[in-house]
């Protein structure tokens, strides 16, 4: 049976792994390759790896962390921040990813979700979304979730599943870091408009919002990073209260 | 050594890292000198079945039927594995090798696709690739096609209807998931290549 699939998720700023709230406050949470290890190792199914500050001076911190998280990580491995063209990408890929996440450049040219897919193939272009509630429905934001765009989030996801993404990472900015719980409205409708695997990110607290997003979102996977972090909830046993719950996930892993 | 076949259908890095870990030499190549040299063949591979076309309009496929025919072990992964069959509904023009028989198809309306993420294996006895890989084991997968239930299936995967996970017969091996991305069981299975 296929089963849900729980995704740590690793913010890194200037080659350390931080975390904040609603984008804000960061805290130093670890070195990425250790942190990768020991999530992966926890029984982690994915990996995620975002550079929150991506510019072009830390490039080289980034791919230096990619190459180092890669080369003990056997589970599937994801790349994100400050991918603006196929040329990035194919950097990060050179360096050990199994995928990369593009957020503000695919909005700004959604030919890149198809010209990145063309050469790795769809299973490799993740596009993630950062979305806020909004009078009606659902906004996109970029930069970081700095930048409204005027976009609704299922408008854009079915084009971005169209352009070519494997694979949608769709984070509720009105959740993130809050550990109130994700935004399971938001989720299931865009779980249920496309055919391709929606992870769901933001607000994760506790195993029951892991249940909930499941059930009630659709999510094929869930993210999230803060609880995994500062011992706060292990991922070995979230799984077993997925189990308990009849919720299939990969165990032992 | 292992030669991991590379005809332009995604990025390798990933198996030859794998290969490494576990101390077995390989190269990535698109040279058919080097696929005729090596010891064992992978034909990895993802995307679309038309990426088959390179492979089969190369030097590569015809170094790599001799070496089969010789005798040395071949595994395809994902799209490598699909081409171990007659063919794929993907992309009807291009041929498989026909190892195995059958094409290979969508998945049923009744499940999303592609399947992505991890589902078990029922492993069946007697496997020289899953030796020692427990029944229920779990890797990791992302395709949009299957293919078929054929009598060298060594072990099965129910994603709305039940397909080949894995595939062996004689020297020819095949895995529709990413052995590679699949963490201890994944390593394991490739290091049971690594000794057949």
């Amino acid at each position: 049976m296929l089963t849900k699939r729980i995704i740590a998720c690793l913010d890194m700023d200037g080659g350390r792994v931080v975390k904040g709230v609603k984008f804000k406050n960061l805290r130093d949470a670890g070195d990425p390759a250790e942190c990768a290890a020991a999530h992966a190792h926890s029984g982690a199914d994915e990996i995620v790896l975002l550079d929150i500050t991506a510019t072009s001076g830390n490039r080289r911190t980034l791919l230096d962390a990619v190459r180092r998280t890669a080369r003990s990580l056997f589970v599937p491995f994801t790349v994100g921040g400050g991918i603006r063209q196929l040329d990035d990408a194919a950097a990060v890929f050179d360096g050990g990813a199994d995928k990369i996440a593009i957020n503000s450049a695919a909005v700004r040219n959604p030919k890149l979700i198809g010209q990145i897919a063309g050469r790795f193939g769809s299973q490799a272009v993740v596009v993630a979304i950062d979305a806020r509630k909004c009078d009606e429905g659902f906004e996109v934001h970029v930069a970081g979730g700095r930048v409204p765009t005027g976009r609704d989030a299922i408008q854009w996801a079915r084009e971005a599943a169209d352009s070519g993404a494997g694979e949608i990472l769709l984070t509720s900015m009105d959740r993130d870091g809050t550990q109130s719980g994700f935004d399971c409205e938001l989720v299931r409708a865009i779980a249920e408009a496309l055919s391709i695997p929606v992870i769901a990110s933001g607000g994760a607290g506790s195993p029951l919002h892991f249940i909930e997003v499941f059930r009630e979102g659709r999510a094929d996977a869930a993210l999230a990073a803060s609880i995994f972090h500062f011992g706060i909830e292990n991922i070995a046993q979230l799984k077993h209260e997925l189990y308990d719950a009849s919720i299939p996930v990969r165990w032992p892993c | 050594m292992i030669a991991i076949v590379d005809y332009g259908a995604g990025n390798l890095n990933s198996v030859k890292k794998a290969f490494e870990y576990l101390g077995a030499e390989s190269v990535v190549t698109n040279k058919s000198e080097l696929v005729t040299a090596a010891d064992k063949i992978v034909l990895p591979g993802v995307g679309h079945f038309s990426s088959l076309r390179a492979l089969n309009s190369s030097r590569l496929q015809e170094a790599l039927l001799h070496a089969v025919s010789a005798g040395k072990p071949l595994l395809g992964i994902c799209l490598g594995m699909q081409w171990l069959f007659e063919g794929s509904e993907e992309c009807s023009e291009i041929a498989g090798a026909g190892f195995f028989p059958g094409k290979c198809r969508q998945f049923p309306p009744s499940v999303k696709s592609p399947h992505v993420g991890w589902n078990s294996l029922t492993v069946q006895e007697g496997s020289r690739l899953l030796r020692g890989v427990a029944p229920d084991s779990f890797v990791y997968y992302t395709h949009s096609f299957h293919a078929p239930v054929v009598a060298a299936m060594v072990a099965g995967t129910e994603y709305g209807l039940q397909f080949a996970g894995a595939v062996e017969q004689d020297n020819i091996f095949g895995v529709q998931f990413h052995p590679e991305k699949s963490g201890d069981v994944g390593l394991s299975i490739l290091k049971n290549f690594c000794e057949v």
